[in-house]
């Protein structure tokens, strides 16, 4: 049985982006998925604009760290110390809001779920937000071009460099972190290297540094500019020739297009696919765009078995949600909650390697609160649920209040205190007109099965008696808005 | 009691085919020891880096006082455990129960390679891995998966918590966090939870959404099943009202019930002192303490002390010199507590930290923490440490 253009191109929209947007609802049925993998590709042709949410007063501040630094080496008092870590805690946070943002209503879907690829394939954990938003450049800018060119710049951003501890890869005094790193999972892969390839890769890197404001430092003496023997070849070489290097082993073409497929595709390697797809990476010189012009356009990508296969990432259920129900949030620190508390919070990796995806997202308590976030938005349920604290980011604070109080009324009460956090309410103001206009011209008993079509990648086999039960039947609108919450608090909603 | 137990049976089979309680302990009325074999592990998480330092305090050892001018806890306050070392003054619980034979302090524990980043350092904990290495399943997960084939529940072992640990995520099988029996999963939507998991049929080969109803099934079940349990046998002893109070509490009932659990997982923190450590580490002290402190007392009343191992451990310990804000930065080798009847080894069971030999200004590792789980898993709860740990490390003698 063939499958339709609707399910086809919510496929694409959901793995080459985040999801349909409401928007695109009518464009589902109207053009088939090459048209739509064109428009797709087009929308994400321009330069994206740098992200800065640094204030002034961290500006300012750290220009006045510079000059205090060429002057003597003199200790910020403590009291400018602490402000910084908080100016840098928020400004991360605008940061990260401001990206969901993009991911939510940005026409750039191709360039922007390529651009989050990328930060988990180079993640870092930084506490530094003009580090950070550097680095979030280097990604979103490079995300759809080169690899060798987005590798570079990445190994060469201060984020990465401090973050992997190359200011202390020194002549005398080596750190392997980041050689082995860059090897293990930015390249080639563990196994496709001895110990001792990574020792001469790390003696490449010595010197390579940043400075305050971000930029790229070579600090000269400490560079080690010996000979050096790396995965067989031997040669004065520096850190670009190293990376250089790595582009031309063949496994690392192998490495990066199998995680792209897994990501992408299906977390089920198919060696045939990924080996075709690799040789053609290899050959086209590592061009990120022809490898997912190869993938979105081929018909196995299509493929059933490739449909509905992959299980949401929290960002992907966030923002996948926005893209269908436009909402306005009054309470935004929700989502950085419901991040936090579902396991991936951006720009705080678990660790270098990333968020391992797949069933990980998965255990009994995300996987409730998955299920309760349509209710949240609907004021119906509460956030009652307290995340881990995270040492890293917050420096041996508790957690200060994360959301506000509920306004609405008569919630005085409900405002319970739980385990010294407030329950509280998301305050989203959901914009309706669209979608529902969307099914006008759907005939009431079959509203429910246009609205799962819409909305579910895999077939429900969830019945449509049970959602009729639950949802509102006093009128068309109501009956659209209550069932589509019902259909988004199903297991089947969290794959694509 | 029959009635409840068949009425579980009867929600939990909603949920898969196979249903049968692992019969683990039989129901005891209050005082009755249960036989050898049903001993279960509370393991205590200190978030945030605690120092260890300060915890189990060098008293005779004059390069502590003077890394230490302002931070340093004088001989004379410290509780007296030995000539050389006494414990933080707020720890008055566990004095005694170190003086009653209850208490293990383990030195200088850490692995190779030591981070310094707290959630790195905790993901190395959680894990068990090297250093270098990148897992994604916890050891306590694994050990689900090697003890649990065929298990049809996952409240072997629980977090008290609202989100699960790394710790407690097996490959296949994962933990489950409660934070409150009473509240679990008891949401606005709960009827049309259930309404959806009844009507949801599996399909030949296991398809993803399968995964999902699974774990939403084995949620709702071992919900309704903690929350009985938890009820069973209610303890009646005083706890502090305080989280780590609430939640001891919590897992003394549980203990006491019949339930299949054999490793409960809970944290308090945060221990990262680095401004005005001495106010903060005596306020978490306390709670922890006190709380400690009950708990015992009521396994002790109940003839269940010698049946649970409780035990704490942090990511790391801290520097051994104190910084400019009467604080200290992140370190390395910690100590770990071990608390229960069942001891083997008890008081100080190994040499005090070397402050004359540091690396860098850090402690020096003895003991890699894995030798602590390795025992933990085959000493106590007899289960393949070294398939668990994929890696066979050497026994410790505490128990």
């Amino acid at each position: 049985m063939s499958l339709s253009n609707q399910l086809k191109n919510q496929h694409l929209m959901w793995r080459a982006g985040f999801g349909p947007a409401v928007e695109q609802l009518p464009d589902l049925t109207e053009y088939t998925p090459k048209q739509f993998y064109k428009a797709l590709v087009k929308a994400s042709d321009k330069k994206p604009d740098y992200i800065d949410v640094a204030d002034d007063y961290l500006k300012g501040l750290v220009m006045g760290i510079e000059e205090a630094g060429r002057q003597q080496k003199k200790e910020l008092p403590q009291e400018d110390r602490k402000k910084i870590q908080q100016k840098n805690r928020e400004g991360i946070r605008n940061l990260n809001m401001y990206w969901m943002h993009e991911m939510v209503n940005s026409a750039t879907q191709l360039r922007e779920k390529m651009a989050f690829f990328w930060h988990g394939h180079f993640a870092c954990r930084n506490l530094n937000v003009f580090y950070q938003q550097g680095l979030l450049d280097v990604i979103r800018r490079n995300a759809l071009g080169n690899f060798g060119t987005l590798l570079k710049e990445v190994s060469r951003s201060a984020a990465m460099l401090n973050f992997l501890n190359n200011q202390q890869n020194r002549k005398d005094h080596p750190n392997e972190n980041f050689a082995r790193e860059v090897m293990e999972l930015f390249t080639m892969g563990r196994g496709n290297y001895t110990e001792h390839d990574i020792k001469e890769a790390a003696r490449a890197f010595t010197g390579w540094g940043a400075n305050l404001k971000g930029e790229f430092i070579f600090r000269r003496f400490q560079h080690d500019f010996g000979s050096k023997t790396i995965l067989g070849r031997t040669g004065n070489f520096d850190g670009g020739e190293v990376l250089d290097i790595l582009l031309e082993q063949k496994q690392t073409a192998n490495y990066i297009t199998q995680k792209i497929y897994k990501f992408f595709v299906n977390d089920k390697p198919d060696a045939d696919k990924i080996n075709w797809l690799a040789d053609r990476v290899y050959r086209n010189n590592y061009e990120i765009s022809k490898l997912l012009e190869d993938i979105f356009t081929s018909d196995w990508f299509y493929d059933e078995r490739n449909i509905g296969a992959l299980i949401k990432s929290p960002v992907e259920l966030l923002v996948g949600i926005q893209r269908m129900l436009p909402m306005k949030l009054e309470n935004e620190e929700a989502l950085m909650l419901l991040q936090r508390i579902l396991g991936q919070l951006l720009f705080y990796p678990p660790n270098v390697a990333g968020w391992p995806g797949g069933k990980t997202w998965i255990d009994s308590s995300s996987l409730m609160m998955r299920l309760r976030i349509p209710m949240m938005i609907n004021d119906a349920d509460e956030m009652n649920v307290r995340p881990k604290d995270d040492d890293d980011a917050m420096m041996g604070r508790t957690d200060d209040g994360m959301m506000n109080e509920s306004k609405k009324q008569g919630s005085k009460q409900n405002a319970k205190e739980y385990a010294g956090m407030r329950r509280q309410q998301i305050n989203a103001d959901v914009d309706w007109k669209l979608y529902v206009k969307h099914f006008e011209s759907v005939p009431r008993e079959k509203l429910g099965e246009a609205i799962s079509k819409n909305l579910l990648q895999v077939k429900s086999r969830l019945s449509m008696d049970v959602i009729k039960q639950y949802a509102d039947q006093t009128g068309r609108e109501n009956f659209i808005k209550t069932a589509t919450m019902q259909i988004m608090s199903t297991p089947e909603y969290q794959l694509c | 009691m029959y009635l409840r137990r068949k009425e579980f049976i009867q929600i939990g089979s909603l949920a898969t085919a196979s249903m049968m309680v692992p019969k683990f302990l039989k129901a005891f009325e209050g005082g009755v020891m249960v036989p050898p074999g049903n001993k279960a592990v509370v393991i205590l998480q200190l978030s945030g880096g605690n120092d260890g330092l300060n915890t189990v305090i060098p008293v005779r050892n004059d390069l502590y006082y003077k890394a230490r001018p302002k931070l340093g806890i004088e001989r004379a306050k410290a509780l007296s455990l030995t000539d050389d070392a006494g414990l933080h003054p707020a720890l008055t619980g566990f004095k005694e129960i170190y003086d009653e034979g209850g208490l293990a302090i383990l030195n200088n524990v850490g692995y190779p390679n030591p981070d310094r980043s707290h959630f790195r350092s905790m993901d190395i904990w959680h894990t068990a891995s090297q250093a270098t290495e990148y897992w994604t399943t916890g050891w306590v997960g694994r050990y689900l998966d090697a003890q649990c084939n065929g298990c049809d529940k996952p409240t072997q072992a629980i977090e008290l918590d609202d989100v699960l640990s790394l710790s407690l995520k097996g490959e296949n099988i994962k933990g489950i966090a409660v934070k409150d029996p009473r509240r679990l999963y008891g949401t606005a939507n709960e009827k049309f939870f259930r309404d959806v998991m009844k009507n949801h049929t599996d399909q030949k080969g296991e398809q993803p959404v399968d995964y999902l109803y699974k774990t939403m099934a084995e949620t709702l079940s071992s919900a309704d099943y903690i929350f009985k349990q938890s009820r069973m046998h209610p303890t009646n002893a005083t706890y502090p009202n305080t989280g780590l109070g609430n939640s001891l509490k919590t897992i003394a009932s549980l203990i006491y019930s019949d339930i299949n659990t054999k490793v409960y997982y809970v944290s308090v923190g945060s221990f990262d002192t680095h401004i005005a450590q001495e106010g903060q580490q005596q306020r978490l002290f306390t709670e922890l303490n006190d709380s400690v402190k009950a708990f015992v007392k009521d396994l002790k009343v109940n003839g269940r002390f010698n049946d649970v191992l409780l035990f704490t451990f942090s990511e790391f310990g801290r520097r051994v010199a104190q910084n400019a804000s009467n604080g200290t930065d992140h370190g390395t080798a910690n100590n770990m507590l071990f608390i229960s009847g069942g001891l083997k080894q008890k008081g100080l069971i190994n040499e005090m930290p070397n402050l004359a030999d540091l690396d860098e200004g850090d402690l020096k590792f003895k003991i890699d923490f894995k030798n602590a789980y390795a025992t933990v898993l085959k000493k106590w709860l007899n289960a393949d440490d070294k398939a668990i740990l994929m890696k066979q490390y050497e026994y410790l003698n505490f128990i």
